[in-house]
C-alpha cells in the first residue's frame, strides 16, 4: 500500500467518525435548536471533511460539502435559523457524502439527489443558485515567475518594529532573497537606539536589497507573503540586463537617491552648486544619512558590475580546455596544497611574525586557487541524463514495455571524472530497472498499475555529497529469494538473521551475480557488483531497498570531488589521521577514571541526546595508554551520529587525497590516505563504514 | 532538522503532516486541539503547525496562548487556512501566527513553508 492509500485510508476512516458524529449532533441539534455548541460541532465535522477530502483526494466530496459548510457557518453567524428542513437536508447531506465516499465510480456526484440537496440548502442560505463551483483555493507558494529573461529589482523591506513577535526572522527572508540571484544587500542600522534604550525584542533594522533575478516581481514579493501587511516593502524595476546599453555606468548618486524617494530634486540641486564629492556633500548638508548614501552607492556598484558580467559573458562565453590539461592542473594544485601545508607548520614553529603572515597569504591565495579549479572540473549532470533518455526509449522498445523517464537535478554539478566514470554503473543500473524492474504493460494491468512503468532519475547535493537516486515503479524485488540465493551461494550463514535491507544489499556482494538471473520473476544480480566496484573506486557508496509489487530504490552517494577535502586532523598516541570535515559536527572532551573506563557503556550524552562513541585506539589497536582526557570528534553521516574517541584534535588541514593500493582497499574504517604538511603520512578515515560497522556490532 | 508541533482535530490531516516532516528528517509532536498542545508544550519545540477550527480550544487561542509563553514567544506558528476564512487568517496574524497554508496542500507546498520559515 502506498503512502497514499494509507492516508486516504485513514481519511475514510476518520471521515465515517466524523459523520457518525454529524449524525448525533444533528440529531441533538433537532430537541435543543438553540444549543450553538452543537451547530459548532457540526461544522466543525463539515469542516474537516470538506478539508482534508480535498487533500486526500475525494474533490468530489469537497466540493458537496463546502455548501453544507457555508450554511452551518451562516447558522453559526445566527443568519440562518436551525430549522426542520435545515436538519432534513443535512441528515440528507450526511448519507450523500457517506455514498460519495464509498463510491469509487465517481457516479454520485451530481446526481439529482446531490443537486436536490445543495438547491435546498442555498435556499436557506439566501444564495441562491449561484456559481456550482468551489472558488479555486488561493495557494500560498511561489509561482517561479513568468519571466525568464533576468531583471534587477530594487527591494526595500522595512520590517514593523514588533516583527520578531509573529515568529517572522527578517534576517530569513532577506537571505531567501538572496537565493534567487546576485545581489548586493545593505542593512540600514541608523535607527538602532543607543543600547541604554534598546529593546532587544523589537527590530529596528531595514534593508535596501538589490537584486537580479528571473524570478519576476511576484517571485520576490511571494519571499514576503507572510509579513506583507506587517511591513513596508517597495519593489521597483530598475534595470532590464536584457536590454543591454553598451557601456556599463549606471545612474549616478543624485539619481538613484531621487529615485528612491530618498531626496527631493531641488535639494540636489541645490547641493550640485558645491563642487565636493556628491557623497560627502550630502551628508554634510544633512539631507541624507550616512547609510542612505551608502546604499545607494552599493546599488551603483551592484548594477555597474551586474552589466560587466552580463557583457563579459556576452563576449567570451567559453574556452574549449584539452581534459588533461584541466587533470595537470589539479594534480599541480594539489601538490601546492601539500607544500603550503608544509610551509604553514614550518611558519608556525619559527615563530616569525612577517613569516606566519605570509604563509596566511599564501594559504588563503590556495584555498581560492584550489576552488576555482575544482569548480573549473564541476559539470552539470544533465547531459549524462539526456543521454539516458535514449537509452530508456530503446531499450523499452525492445522489450515491448512502455515507460516514462523523469529526471529531476539536472543542474546538480559534479567533477567531470565523476560523471565520466559513473556513465557505466548509472546505464547499467536503467538497464537493470528496465529490463527485470518494471513489467510488461499486460502484468501492470492486472496487478491494477498504470500500463507504463516510470523510472524517476535524480540528482541532488546532500552536505559534501551527491545523491542519484533510481526509482521505479516496478516488481520490486523478493527479498526471500534473494536470502534463499545467498545463503546457497554462501555469502551469509544459513541462520543470518538479516533486516530486509541488508538482503536487498545482498545483491552488490561479489560472487552473488552469476549469468542467471535471480528469480525468472524479478531478477537481478547480473554484475551488480561491477556497478558496486565502480561506485567504491570513486569513493561513493549504493544502497537499495526495495517494495514487493512496488518498485525499487537505488542510491548512490558520490563526493563532490575526487581530488582534495578539507579535513580535520586529528592523533591516537604517534598516528595521525583525518577525518573529512563535511562530515564532523563538533569536537566535545571525554573525562573518565580507569574503572569507568572499565564498565563504559560507549556511550555519550550531548546535551541530552545519546551519541555511541567508538575509541580509534581499539578500532586500530593502537598499543599505548589513553590520557586522561580524550577528545570526542562527534561525525555525523546521514542522519546518524558517533563520536570518535581521540587523544588529540589537532585542526583543519587541507586534505590532498592519495588512494591506498589495492592491499588496503578492504580495511575497515579508511577511505585513503593524505600527505601531512611534514612530508608523513595520515590516513583518511572512512566514516560511513566505521558508522555502519559500528551501528551493526551494538545490534 | 527540528523540532515540529502540529495541532489538528483530524487525525487524518495529522497523520499526513507528520509523515511529510518525518519524511523530511524533522521530529514531530502531535496533539488533537489548543488544550492538548498546551499540555504538550515543552522542550525544543521549533516550529508549531496549527488548524483553527477545533474543539476546546481552537487554532487562535492557542496561537495567543503559546505567544505568552516566554519560552515560545519567537517560535513560528503556521496556521491550517482554508480559501473561505480570510478573516481567520488575519485574526490569526493578530494573534501572532507568523504564516499560513491554505487547505486543501500537498506535502511539497508544507514542506516549502516549513522551510521557508525555518531556516
Amino acid at each position: 500500500m502506498s503512502q497514499d492509500d494509507i492516508n486516504r485510508q485513514a481519511f475514510l476512516e476518520e471521515a465515517n467518525e466524523l459523520l457518525a458524529e454529524l449524525e448525533t449532533a444533528l440529531l441533538e441539534l433537532e430537541d435543543t435548536p438553540e444549543d450553538s455548541e452543537l451547530v459548532d460541532r457540526v461544522f466543525r465535522a463539515m469542516h474537516t471533511i470538506k478539508g482534508s477530502g480535498a487533500m486526500f483526494g475525494f474533490d468530489d466530496v469537497a466540493h458537496f460539502t463546502h455548501d453544507v459548510e457555508t450554511v452551518f457557518d451562516m447558522v453559526r453567524g445566527g443568519d440562518v435559523p436551525v430549522s426542520k428542513e435545515l436538519l432534513d437536508l443535512t441528515l440528507g447531506a450526511r448519507d450523500h457524502i457517506l455514498e460519495l465516499l464509498e463510491d469509487d465510480t465517481g457516479k454520485a456526484a451530481g446526481s439529482p439527489q446531490s443537486k436536490a440537496i445543495i438547491a435546498g440548502l442555498r435556499n436557506l442560505s439566501g444564495m441562491g443558485s449561484g456559481t456550482d463551483s468551489v472558488e479555486r483555493p488561493e495557494v500560498a507558494q511561489d509561482d517561479s515567475g513568468d519571466s525568464d529573461s533576468v531583471v534587477t529589482y530594487r527591494v526595500r523591506f522595512k520590517p514593523e518594529q514588533g516583527v520578531f513577535s509573529s515568529g517572522t526572522n527578517p534576517l530569513a527572508l532577506i537571505e531567501e532573497l538572496t537565493e534567487m540571484g546576485m545581489h548586493q544587500v545593505v542593512a540600514h542600522i541608523e535607527n538602532i537606539p543607543p543600547l541604554s534604550e534598546l529593546d532587544p525584542e523589537d527590530c529596528h533594522v531595514w534593508w535596501d536589497v538589490v537584486l537580479a533575478t528571473d524570478k519576476g516581481e511576484d517571485g520576490i514579493r511571494d519571499v514576503f507573503i507572510f509579513v506583507e501587511d506587517d511591513c513596508e516593502l517597495m519593489i521597483q524595476t530598475i534595470d532590464k540586463l536584457g536590454a543591454l546599453e553598451n557601456d556599463t555606468s549606471y545612474k549616478r548618486l543624485g539619481e538613484i537617491l531621487v529615485e528612491r524617494g530618498d531626496l527631493t530634486q531641488d535639494d540636489l540641486k541645490g547641493v550640485l552648486g558645491e563642487q565636493k564629492r556628491l557623497g560627502d556633500l550630502l551628508t554634510e548638508a544633512g539631507v541624507v544619512s550616512e547609510e542612505q548614501i551608502q546604499s545607494a552607492l552599493a546599488e551603483q556598484h551592484a548594477v555597474q558590475s551586474m552589466r560587466k558580467v552580463k557583457k563579459e559573458q556576452t563576449t567570451a562565453s567559453s574556452i574549449r580546455v584539452a581534459a588533461d590539461k584541466l587533470d595537470y592542473l589539479v594534480d599541480l594544485v594539489g601538490e601546492l596544497v601539500i607544500v603550503q601545508a608544509q610551509i604553514t607548520q614550518v611558519a608556525g614553529e619559527k615563530s616569525d611574525q612577517e613569516f606566519i603572515e605570509l604563509a596566511e597569504e599564501l594559504e588563503r591565495l590556495t584555498d581560492e586557487l584550489r576552488d576555482s579549479t575544482l569548480s573549473v572540473r564541476m559539470l552539470p549532470i544533465g547531459s549524462t541524463f539526456s543521454k539516458f533518455r535514449r537509452l530508456v526509449r530503446d531499450l523499452s522498445d525492445e522489450l515491448g514495455k512502455k515507460i516514462e523517464l523523469t529526471t529531476s537535478g539536472a543542474e546538480t554539478e559534479l567533477d567531470k571524472t565523476v560523471i565520466e566514470r559513473l556513465n557505466d554503473p548509472l546505464v547499467h543500473l536503467l538497464r537493470n530497472s528496465i529490463d527485470h524492474g518494471i513489467e510488461p504493460p499486460e502484468i501492470r494491468d492486472a496487478a491494477g498499475k498504470p500500463t507504463a512503468g516510470t523510472i524517476f532519475l535524480s540528482a541532488e547535493h546532500a552536505g559534501g555529497e551527491v545523491l542519484i537516486t533510481i526509482k521505479d515503479d516496478g516488481a520490486g524485488m523478493d527479498s526471500n529469494t534473494i536470502l534463499a540465493k545467498g545463503v546457497e551461494r554462501g555469502l551469509v550463514p544459513k541462520d543470518a538473521d538479516l533486516s530486509d535491507k541488508d538482503i536487498f544489499n545482498l545483491i552488490f556482494a561479489p560472487g552473488f551475480s552469476t549469468a542467471n538471473k535471480v528469480t525468472s520473476v524479478s531478477g537481478r544480480g547480473v554484475g551488480m557488483d561491477v556497478v558496486k566496484r565502480g561506485i567504491d573506486a570513486l569513493r561513493g557508496s549504493i544502497d537499495v531497498d526495495s517494495k514487493r509489487g512496488e518498485g525499487t530504490v537505488i542510491t548512490v552517494r558520490l563526493p563532490l570531488t575526487l581530488a582534495i577535502i578539507d579535513g580535520l586532523q586529528i592523533k591516537v598516541e604517534d598516528e595521525h589521521y583525518v577525518i573529512p570535515l563535511s562530515l564532523v559536527e563538533e569536537c566535545v572532551e571525554l573525562m573518565q577514571t580507569e574503572e569507568e573506563r572499565a564498565r563504559e557503556q560507549q556511550v555519550l550524552n550531548l546535551r541530552g541526546d545519546i551519541v555511541p562513541y567508538i575509541r580509534l585506539r581499539d578500532w586500530f589497536t593502537v598499543p599505548g595508554i589513553a590520557p586522561e582526557i580524550e577528545q570526542v570528534v562527534v561525525t555525523g553521516f546521514d542522519g546518524s551520529r558517533i563520536g570518535i574517541v581521540v587523544d588529540n584534535v589537532i585542526g583543519e588541514h587541507q586534505t590532498v587525497i592519495k588512494s591506498l593500493g589495492r592491499v588496503y582497499r578492504d580495511v575497515d574504517g579508511i577511505s585513503g590516505a593524505t600527505i601531512k604538511g611534514d612530508g608523513s603520512m595520515a590516513l583518511i578515515l572512512d566514516v560511513p563504514q566505521i558508522i555502519r560497522t559500528a551501528s551493526a556490532s551494538r545490534i | 532538522m527540528a523540532l515540529i508541533m502540529t495541532v489538528d482535530d483530524s487525525a487524518s490531516v495529522r497523520q499526513m503532516v507528520s509523515f511529510t516532516l518525518k519524511n523530511a528528517g524533522h521530529e514531530v509532536i502531535e496533539a488533537c486541539d489548543g488544550k492538548d498542545a498546551l499540555s504538550k508544550l515543552s522542550g525544543p519545540i521549533k516550529m508549531v503547525i496549527t488548524d483553527l477550527n477545533m474543539p476546546n480550544m481552537d487554532g487562535i487561542t492557542l496561537i495567543k496562548n503559546v505567544r505568552a509563553n516566554a519560552s515560545y514567544k519567537f517560535v513560528p506558528i503556521i496556521m491550517l487556512t482554508t480559501e473561505s476564512q480570510a478573516s481567520k487568517k488575519q485574526e490569526g496574524k493578530s494573534a501572532g501566527a507568523t504564516g499560513w497554508v491554505v487547505k486543501p496542500f500537498k506535502p511539497e507546498q508544507l514542506l516549502a513553508v516549513v522551510k521557508k520559515v525555518l531556516r
